[in-house]
C-alpha cells in the first residue's frame, strides 16, 4: 500500500507544481513550514490493482502445466481414461498446484483469496463453456439441413426418415411459429402495456396486489399455459386444437413478461418530465400519450422484443393445444398447426438420425432468429429513456420549429392574443 | 409572528395565528378523457387477474371428477392408471421434487460463482460481455437444452453416473439397484434424474445468476471500501460484505430457479424413462414429473384420465406457486419489491 501511495503523491505532485507552488495546505496556519514536497519523480511504478502481476500470471501458468501433465500421467499409468476424466483430474491438480504455488510466496488469506478467486473465475467458465457447447453442438449438428433452400418452404408430409435432405423442410412450422407468435403479440402486447401502466400509475393496494398476481404468473409453468387453455377452449368450449388456441396459450405464458418487462421501462421514466406536463396542464391520459409513453419507447420495444424471443421457443404451451401436423396450414382457425420448437421436439424424439439432423436445423434456426431478436433488443434498449435517435430529434425539432413559426404569427398578427395560447391546443 | 405582532392591531394580538389554517380539500375530479384512462387501465388490470384466476378454476373444476374418485389417496398413491382408478400424484410429485433438487444442487455453486465474478472479479469489458452472455443463455429455447440433452449430454455423462456409483454408492442417492449394479450396461444409466437435472440446471443457472447478481449489488459501497481499508483481501471482502447483504438475492435467486425447475417440461419429456414410483436411485434410469406427464399423456388421455392429468397440473400449479411466493417474500424483505430485472 505505501509504495503506491508515495508514487501517487510524487505524480500529483509533479503535475500541480508548475501552477500553485506551495500546494493546497499552504492557507491553513500550521501547514505552511510544510507544504506539499514540490514533484520527486520516484522509479517505483505505479501499482495497478486489478491486474495480475507478473509473479501471478506465473503461477498461473505454471499451474495449469502441471494440472495437464499431472493429469496426462494419470491417464497413461492408472486405468482412468475418458475425456471427462482427463478434465477433471487436470483441473484439480491445476487447482492444487495453483494454491501451493502461491502459498510459497504469500500466507493464509492472501492464499485463499487466490484459491476463491480461481473457484469463482472457473464457475464463470463452467458455465459460458456450457452456453457455447449447446449452441456450437446446435448448430454444428443443424447446418447440413440449415443450407437447403427446400427446408424453409416444403412441408414434411413427403418425408420420411429415408428421405435425403434436400426434400422436405419445416415450413408448415414457419407458419405455425409465425401464427401463434403473432396471436400473442397482438393479443398481449396492448393488454400488457395497459396494465403495466397501471402499476405504473396507481401504488394503492390493488396494485401491489396485481403486481403480486403478475409475479406468480410469471413462474407459471409453462404447460400448465397450455392445459388451461385446453381445459378451457378445447374441452369446456369444444373449439378444435388449432393455431388460435396455440396462440391463446402462448399469450397466457407472454403476458407477465411484457407486464413485468413493460412496467421497469415506465419506472425509468424521470418523474420530472410527468411534473412538467401536468404543471402545463396536461390531463393524465395526455400525459401518459405524450410524455411517459415515448419516453419509455425504447424500453417498452425491448420488453416486447424480449418476450418474443421467449414465446417463440416454447413449445410446452403449444404441445397441448395446437395438435401436429405435416401440411401447411396457414388457417389458424382450423385445423392443426405445428411450431418450430415443437417440430424440433418431434423430429429429435423419433431418434432416427436423418430426423434428428433437422430437428437440430430447426433448433439452430431458433436459435438464430432468438439471437437476432436479441441483438435487435440490445440495439433498441440501447437508447436509454429519453434519449432520442436521430429520427426522433429531427421530428422535434420540426415540430418546435412549426410551434416557433406559429407563435411568432401570433404574436405579429394579434399580439394581445398571447395570453390565450396555452388554449390553444 | 415576530414580524407581524407590532403591525397587528391590539384589540386581536395573536388571535389568527393560534389554530392551524383550515386544511384545503384536496380533491381532483378526473374529465372524461382521464375517466376512460383510468377505466381502461383497471380493465388491464382486472382482466390479468382474471386470467390467472381462471387457470387455476378452470384446473380445479376439470380436477373435480378425478379428486371426487381418488380422494385422500391422490396424494398418497405412487402410480398412474387413471382408468382402473389406481391414481395418485405422490411418486410423480416427489420424482419431479428430486429432479428440482438435482438441478438446484448443480446450478447453485455455478451460479454463485459465475455472479460472484460478474460483480466482483470481472474487469469493466468481460463484466458486460458476461452480462450478455447470461442474458442470452437465459434466451436460448427450452427445446435447444433439452434436444442437446437427449443427443449430446445422455451419451457422454454416462461416465459421470457409473463414476459416482462407483465411488460414492454407499451415498444412498448414488446407489444402483439395477442388475449389475455399477458395473451394469449403459441402460443402467440413461435417462436418469440425474442427467435431466444436469440438462434443467443449464436452464435454472440465467434465473438464479441474475436474482443474485441485483443481490450482490446492493452491498454498499462504504462497507466495502471499509472492509479494504481494514486489510481485507477481496475474498475476505466478499465473505464479510457482499454475501451477507446479497443473502436475500442468493436464497430468493435459489427459490426462483427451484420453481422453473419444478415446472420444466421439454427436457424431461424428451429424455426420462417415465416411472410412477418413487425412484430415489438418482443416478439409474427411470424418473419423472408431473408436467412431463401432462405433456406425455394428455393428447391421448381417455375423459377420466384427462381429469386425473388436470389434478396434477393443479398440484404443479400449487407447488410453484408456493415456492415462488416463498421466494418473492424473501426477495422482496431485502428491497422494495417492486422492481427486478428479467
Amino acid at each position: 500500500m505505501l509504495p503506491w501511495r508515495r508514487s501517487a503523491a510524487g505524480a500529483g505532485g509533479g503535475a500541480t507544481s508548475g501552477g500553485t507552488p506551495g500546494g493546497t495546505p499552504g492557507g491553513t496556519p500550521g501547514g505552511t513550514a510544510t507544504p506539499v514536497a514540490p514533484a520527486v519523480p520516484r522509479a517505483v511504478p505505479r501499482r495497478r490493482p486489478g491486474r495480475l502481476a507478473g509473479a501471478a500470471t506465473m503461477d498461473l501458468a505454471g499451474a495449469v502445466v502441471a494440472g495437464l501433465s499431472v493429469s496426462w500421467l494419470c491417464q497413461h499409468l492408472t486405468s482412468f481414461s475418458g475425456g471427462f476424466g482427463f478434465v477433471v483430474v487436470a483441473y484439480l491438480a491445476f487447482v492444487a498446484a495453483y494454491v501451493a504455488l502461491v502459498s510459497l510466496r504469500d500466507d493464509g488469506p492472501a492464499v485463499v483469496d487466490a484459491l476463491m478467486t480461481v473457484l469463482l473465475t472457473s464457475a464463470a467458465f463452467l458455465a459460458l463453456g456450457a452456453l457455447v457447447l449447446v449452441v456450437g453442438f446446435t448448430l454444428w449438428k443443424g447446418h447440413t439441413a440449415l443450407v437447403h433452400w427446400n427446408f424453409f418452404t416444403q412441408d414434411m408430409s413427403t418425408v420420411d426418415a429415408a428421405s435425403p435432405l434436400s426434400v422436405g423442410g419445416v415450413g408448415h412450422a414457419l407458419v405455425g411459429t409465425l401464427w401463434t407468435v403473432g396471436i400473442a403479440v397482438v393479443l398481449t402486447v396492448p393488454i400488457g402495456i395497459v396494465t403495466a401502466v397501471y402499476l405504473d400509475e396507481t401504488r394503492t393496494g390493488p396494485a401491489r396486489f396485481v403486481r403480486t398476481v403478475v409475479q406468480a404468473m410469471t413462474a407459471l409453468p409453462t404447460i400448465l399455459a397450455g392445459l388451461f387453455i385446453y381445459a378451457s377452449l378445447i374441452l369446456t368450449l369444444g373449439f378444435q386444437k388449432s393455431g388460435l388456441a396455440a396462440g391463446l396459450a402462448l399469450s397466457v405464458m407472454m403476458l407477465p413478461y411484457i407486464i413485468r418487462a413493460s412496467e421497469l421501462a415506465l419506472r425509468l421514466v424521470p418523474g420530472n418530465l410527468r411534473e412538467a406536463s401536468a404543471s402545463l396542464g396536461a390531463p393524465r391520459w395526455r400525459t401518459m400519450w405524450n410524455v411517459v409513453l415515448p419516453t419509455a419507447r425504447s424500453g417498452l420495444a425491448t420488453g416486447v422484443i424480449l418476450g418474443i424471443a421467449r414465446s417463440i421457443g416454447e413449445a410446452s404451451p403449444v404441445l397441448l393445444t395446437a395438435g401436429f401436423t405435416t401440411y401447411i396450414n396457414v388457417n389458424p382457425l382450423q385445423g392443426p398447426m405445428v411450431s418450430l420448437p415443437l417440430e424440433a421436439l418431434k423430429l429429435v424424439g423419433s431418434g432416427e438420425p436423418s430426423l434428428v439432423v433437422r430437428g437440430f436445423a430447426c433448433a439452430s434456426f431458433l436459435l438464430l432468429v432468438v439471437l437476432v431478436l436479441f441483438v435487435i433488443a440490445r440495439i433498441v434498449g440501447g437508447w436509454g429513456p429519453g434519449n432520442q435517435s436521430p429520427r426522433q430529434q429531427r421530428r422535434a425539432a420540426r415540430a418546435s420549429a412549426h410551434d416557433q413559426a406559429r407563435l411568432a404569427r401570433l404574436t405579429g398578427t394579434a399580439p394581445g392574443r398571447t395570453d390565450s395560447l396555452a388554449g390553444q391546443r | 409572528m415576530s414580524v407581524l405582532a407590532p403591525q397587528a392591531p391590539a384589540e386581536a394580538p395573536v388571535e389568527p395565528m393560534t389554530g392551524p389554517p383550515e386544511r384545503r380539500e384536496l380533491t381532483s375530479v378526473p374529465g372524461s378523457g382521464d375517466r376512460v384512462f383510468i377505466g381502461l387501465m383497471r380493465l388491464g388490470a382486472v382482466g390479468v387477474v382474471a386470467v390467472i384466476a381462471m387457470v387455476g378454476l378452470f384446473l380445479a373444476v376439470r380436477a373435480a371428477q378425478a379428486i371426487s374418485v381418488a380422494k385422500f389417496s391422490f396424494l398418497t398413491t405412487q402410480a398412474w392408471e387413471p382408468d382402473i382408478h389406481h391414481f395418485g400424484i405422490l411418486g410423480v410429485g416427489v420424482n419431479t421434487i428430486l429432479i428440482a433438487l438435482v438441478a438446484v444442487v448443480i446450478s447453485l455453486p455455478v451460479s454463485l460463482g459465475l455472479s460472484l465474478f460478474i460483480s466482483e472479479i470481472a474487469p469493466q469489458r468481460t463484466k458486460r460481455l458476461l452480462v450478455t452472455m447470461v442474458d442470452l443463455m437465459a434466451a436460448v429455447p427450452s427445446v435447444v437444452y433439452a434436444i442437446w440433452g437427449l443427443e449430446f449430454l445422455e451419451g457422454r455423462s454416462i461416465g459421470i453416473s457409473r463414476f459416482l456409483s462407483s465411488w460414492f454408492g454407499w451415498v444412498p442417492f448414488f446407489h444402483v439397484t439395477a442388475p449389475g449394479g455399477a458395473g451394469g450396461g449403459e441402460t443402467t444409466f440413461t435417462a436418469s434424474t440425474f442427467i435431466v437435472g444436469m440438462v434443467v440446471s443449464l436452464m435454472v443457472i440465467p434465473i438464479q445468476c441474475s436474482m443474485m447478481r441485483e443481490g450482490f449489488s446492493q452491498a454498499p459501497i462504504g462497507e466495502r471500501e471499509g472492509a479494504y481499508a481494514l486489510g481485507s483481501t477481496r475474498w475476505g471482502m466478499i465473505r464479510s460484505v457482499v454475501l451477507p447483504f446479497g443473502r436475500a438475492g442468493i436464497i430468493g435467486g435459489t427459490m426462483l430457479g427451484l420453481g422453473r425447475a419444478l415446472g420444466e417440461t421439454l427436457a424431461v419429456y424428451l429424455i426420462i424413462s417415465p416411472e410412477f414410483a418413487i425412484n430415489w436411485h438418482i443416478l439409474q434410469s427411470g424418473g419423472h414429473s408431473i408436467s412431463a406427464l401432462i405433456a406425455l399423456r394428455a393428447s391421448d388421455a381417455s375423459p377420466f384420465e384427462t381429469s386425473a392429468l388436470m389434478a396434477a397440473g393443479l398440484a404443479l400449479f400449487l407447488l410453484t406457486l408456493g415456492v415462488n411466493f416463498i421466494a418473492s417474500a424473501i426477495v422482496a424483505r431485502s428491497r422494495s419489491g417492486a422492481d427486478s430485472d428479467l
